[in-house]
């Protein structure tokens, strides 16, 4: 196995909820997005974080990148511990480290064009101060995501471009300063299916290509299957299960993943097979059931007689297997 | 989630679209006739305000073939008089509101932008200046500093930023949470450059739309200044000739002719310039826009 | 069995300023009491235009080029606007996608049931029609306690389930759901489909089902037709299409999913774009993207022909041993 490239400690994130005036007796309630996760992204894998909304995805790859202050935990990056660095140090480490967001629409600048969407980080960080270098470097960006010809999309602007080019021109940013790590929020689930394979392929190649390291954040447990090496599934700000991505789609331990694989709708029509349906909806992160977290929903629990310890105790992450962990108190 | 791509136009150039409402048409003809006559007339018919007669007989006479505006308590042609005070409220207003926007914005984007301290701070100075009774402070600040011209625009200009303030904070605040901020963000971008290359250009609209009606107000708080007597007493302005005309008792004595047209000047430009601002309001308005 | 709905050559056309879109273009199809047919293809292909000229809730900028839609054996485009209107709910209802962020805030929810069945039967005694709301109500699985409350004490999902008791409450024969479940999370979406599914047989309703993602077509519906840019491709049984596609698109739009009962394989996309449909492309309009194309498919047209049992398709290189 690769050694890690970012080690994750009891990470957590909370916000507060303003509601009111702020009166010194009112306690602000406090949405713990992020709950004491602790994993490990190993160099040059590709790791989906997959879940149901809300289960505080997205605030994980914003604050590994430190877009978002955590507020206890330690984000180590080699050597580094990126939970606590600033300034000028944080800016240098800004260019190893990139973000790709789901709706490319809105996550480039309007009234900016290609060319100066793509040149911006290389100026931001001074890599290149001739014209001439720039024009170059932006043109062959365009060129390895696909945008040809590059010198004709470079003057255009983004809402001359359809949402897959849009997608190419938001990966092209990102890669340009040419990243270690990448976080990829749902890159592709605003984009026309026809379309998502050709992004997926880009993003996949440039992996091997530029020795890249993705969390790739998605809802869709059958695209993570196809292309991330390994799954972690977090439920209400804890990751719940973490493992090889055929193991945990197939052989899945935790009855709250077993329960998303059976609902995943598939193009092979067979009535025959068993979905299990969670009822209801997730509780609200304010108020985190005591115990695990996942017992009012999990169907284990009721088929068990309601055990105790689901009710009191917050279970651990174990190991199922090599490198497949699990957080249950009912592992088979 | 249309994937085919939209060969999307550049929308037409802001002034176009402002000429096709009415309204804004309106005003733009009112603006430019005003402007064409404050920069050509004083030319045409200069102006020299030590053309005092002494004779009676020429002070504040009705409009004649010789005066087409008659004349004014020193007996100088009116119609000349008017078209000069033109340039003076022009420029006051002018000069007033690039302090005043320039101020305004400033502290809007940084009130916006930096959420902690900074722009809590900056945001009370700005609630506690627009809670201010703003006439008689001008007056207080123009009492004290005496009466010149430009102290009168660093009076104006210094109390009336503070509405440009939040109407610039409360856009950077819905634009910083956009995401392509928080991808220049994660770039490694300095928050000036954030500010001034992303931020600036996306308000830059509700700026304008805005400096067109702060000069509206501009020239209206000189007019009323001048008119009050806090002017500057040697540079003839309609609100001077306002002033002056109260002073000599033209109301009292039916010289019309000699407050009519500053008066009507004031009422045509502040419409103008709120016509168009209120047009650009429109156009440029993100919340006005959607219904 | 008989045919509920017959849709006849439908051809709709929006007007804008850049010129015709030719949005629908000689669609046909029958669905028969009882059944669920879904129409799939990527965005912009006119499945929407499709499903909302059969209530005929279309905007005012389209035009009925030619086709009939007969709605029980009569014609849906004779009526007036009227006899549209009785139609309307108590005969065909619609579940939209987003519809549920549509609900009045400041109304109930049993208010906003209630609506449409006093009037669309305004002889019912207000006591059976609150009857009905919380019977409603029992049926897509909220408690009928909470017909009290208001649009956001519910989430995305409970809302969802409000618009389709909504479209249950006059007894419609047909239902046109447009992306019900689309911006749902993975667990709603499979308790809305279950409950759709129940519903449908529990109370013998013909379904349309509209969706850009066909696993979940194939997971709901008893029949599919594909459309391309305007066209019908391809219209036959789930498992015929699935198992045997005979058009290429179809076959390509397939190999766009993953599939976790299959090989784990990176899914495969379509090159290119959809076509602009004011220019549609001549010959068959998907011959620029197709990777089967041959002269012919760029200079004529092809019909659709009977491929398998109850499966047809319009694609030139029908009939040719694959190679
Ligand atoms: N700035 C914020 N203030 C308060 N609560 C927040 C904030 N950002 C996120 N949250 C809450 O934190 C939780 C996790 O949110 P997050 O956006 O990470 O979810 P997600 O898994 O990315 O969901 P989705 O799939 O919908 O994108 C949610 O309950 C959300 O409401
Ligand atoms: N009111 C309108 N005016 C002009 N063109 C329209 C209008 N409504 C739809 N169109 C065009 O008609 C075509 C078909 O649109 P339609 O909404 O039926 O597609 P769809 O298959 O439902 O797509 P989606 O999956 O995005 O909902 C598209 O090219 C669209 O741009
Ligand atoms: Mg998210
Ligand atoms: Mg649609």
């Amino acid at each position: 196995m690769n050694p890690a490239l970012l080690s994750i400690k009891d990470l957590k994130v909370y916000f507060e909820l303003r509601q009111g005036l702020p009166l010194p007796w009112r306690e602000p309630d406090v949405v713990k997005a992020i709950d004491g996760v602790t994993f490990d992204i190993l160099e040059g894998e590709v790791l989906a974080l997959v879940g149901e909304s809300g289960c505080g995805k997205t605030t994980i790859g914003k604050t590994l990148l430190r877009l978002i202050e955590p507020k206890a935990g330690i984000i180590q990056y080699r050597d580094q511990d990126l939970a606590h660095l600033k300034g000028v140090s944080l800016r240098a480490m800004r260019q190893k480290m990139q973000l790709i967001f789901q709706d490319p629409y809105e996550s480039l600048d309007s009234r900016q064009s290609v060319f100066d969407i793509l040149a911006e980080p290389l100026v931001i960080h001074q890599r290149v101060t001739q014209k001439k270098d720039l024009q170059a470097c932006v043109f062959e960006a365009l060129e390895s995501t696909g945008l040809h010809p590059a010198a004709e999309i470079a003057q255009r602007y983004p809402h001359h471009l359809s949402g897959g080019q849009r997608q190419r021109v938001a990966i092209a940013a990102a890669m340009i300063l040419e990243p270690e790590f990448i976080v990829a929020d749902e890159p592709v689930s605003m984009l026309d299916v026809s379309v998502r394979a050709g992004i997926l392929q880009l993003m996949l190649a440039l992996r091997h290509q530029k020795n890249l390291t993705y969390l790739f954040i998605t809802h869709d447990l059958s695209l993570a299957w196809v292309i991330a090496d390994r799954i972690m599934v977090l439920y209400l700000g804890k990751v719940i299960e973490i493992g090889p991505s055929d193991r945990l789609i197939h052989a899945g331990t935790h009855p709250y993943t077993q329960a998303l694989v059976s609902v995943i709708p598939s193009p092979i029509p067979d009535r025959s097979r068993e979905q299990i349906i969670l009822k209801g909806e997730t509780p609200s992160p304010v108020h985190v059931p005591e115990g695990c977290r996942f017992h009012p929903r999990c169907w284990k629990f009721q088929r068990l007689g309601s055990p105790k310890e689901c009710l009191t105790q917050e279970p651990d992450l174990r190991q199922v297997a090599e490198g497949h962990l699990a957080a249950c108190h009912f592992l088979d | 989630m249309n994937a085919t791509a939209v060969p999307a136009s550049r929308p037409p150039n802001l002034w176009v679209q402002v000429w096709e409402i009415p309204l804004g048409r309106a005003g733009i003809i009112l603006l430019g006739i005003v402007l064409v006559l404050s920069l050509v007339g004083p030319v045409v018919f200069p102006f020299n305000p030590k053309d005092i007669t002494s004779t009676a007989a020429d002070i504040l006479q009705p409009p004649s073939s010789m005066h087409w505006l008659g004349t004014d308590e020193l007996g100088r042609d009116v119609f000349r008089e008017t078209l000069v005070g033109a340039r003076l409220s022009l420029l006051v207003g002018l000069l007033a509101t690039a302090i005043s926007i320039t101020l305004g914005s400033i502290i809007g984007l940084l009130a916006g932008y930096y959420r902690g301290a900074v722009g809590i701070t900056l945001m009370r100075v700005t609630d506690f200046f627009l809670v201010l009774p703003l006439l008689p402070l001008i007056i207080i600040l123009a009492a004290i500093f005496g009466q010149s011209f430009s102290i009168t625009i660093m009076v104006i200009g210094l109390t009336s930023w503070p509405s440009t303030a939040r109407i610039v904070r409360s856009q950077v605040i819905s634009l910083r949470e956009r995401q392509f901020i928080e991808r220049i963000r994660s770039l490694g971008a300095t928050d000036l450059r954030v500010i001034a290359v992303h931020i600036l250009p996306n308000v830059l609209p509700l700026i304008y739309a805005n400096t067109v009606l702060v000069i509206a107000g501009s020239i209206l708080s000189e007019a009323t200044l001048a008119f009050l007597g806090l002017g500057d007493p040697v540079r003839v302005s309609w609100g001077t000739m306002l002033h002056f005309g109260f002073v000599a008792g033209a109301a009292g004595r039916g010289a019309w002719w000699y407050l009519l047209p500053p008066g009507l000047g004031i009422v045509l430009v502040v419409l103008g310039f709120t016509l168009a601002g209120h047009t650009l309001d429109q156009l440029l308005n993100p919340r006005l826009r959607e219904f | 069995m008989s045919t509920l709905l017959d849709i006849q050559d439908l051809a709709i056309n929006f007007k804008t300023r850049s010129g015709d879109v030719h949005a629908v273009d000689g669609v046909s199809f029958q669905l028969e009491a009882g059944k669920v047919l879904g129409i799939a293809g990527e965005s912009g292909c006119g499945k929407t235009t499709t499903a909302l000229s059969i209530p005929r809730l279309l905007p005012s900028n389209a035009r009925l080029v030619r086709g009939h839609i007969l709605f029980d054996g009569v014609d849906l485009m004779q009526f007036s606007e009227g006899e549209i209107e009785k139609i309307r709910w108590k005969q065909i209802s619609m579940v939209f996608q987003g519809a549920m962020n549509a609900l009045n805030p400041v109304k109930t929810i049993g208010a906003q049931i209630i609506e449409p069945i006093v009037w669309h039967e305004p002889a019912i005694a207000r006591g059976d029609a609150n009857q009905r709301v919380l019977e409603l109500l029992e049926r897509v699985g909220i408690p009928a306690a909470r017909a009290r409350s208001y649009p956001h004490e519910f989430s995305g999902g409970m809302r969802q389930r409000v618009m389709i008791a909504m479209a249950l409450a006059c007894r419609p024969k047909l239902i046109i759901s447009d992306e019900p479940v689309t911006a749902l999370d993975v667990m709603i979406q499979a308790q809305i489909l279950n409950l759709l599914k129940d519903l449908q047989k529990q109370m013998n309703l013909a379904m349309i089902f509209i969706s850009h993602d066909l696993s979940v077509i194939a997971e709901s519906c008893d029949e599919i037709a594909i459309m391309y840019a305007g066209k019908l491709v391809e219209r036959g049984s789930i498992r015929k299409v699935f198992s045997q596609p005979a058009h290429p698109y179809t076959q390509a739009l397939i190999r766009s999913f993953p599939n976790i009962y299959g090989k784990q394989e990176l899914i495969h996309g379509i090159p290119g774009y959809p076509p602009n449909l004011i220019h549609p492309p001549t010959g068959c309009r998907f011959h620029e993207r197709c990777d089967r194309c041959i002269d012919i498919c760029a200079q004529s047209e092809p019909v659709l022909r009977e491929v398998g049992e109850g499966q047809i398709a319009a694609c030139h290189r029908i009939g040719e041993t694959l190679p």
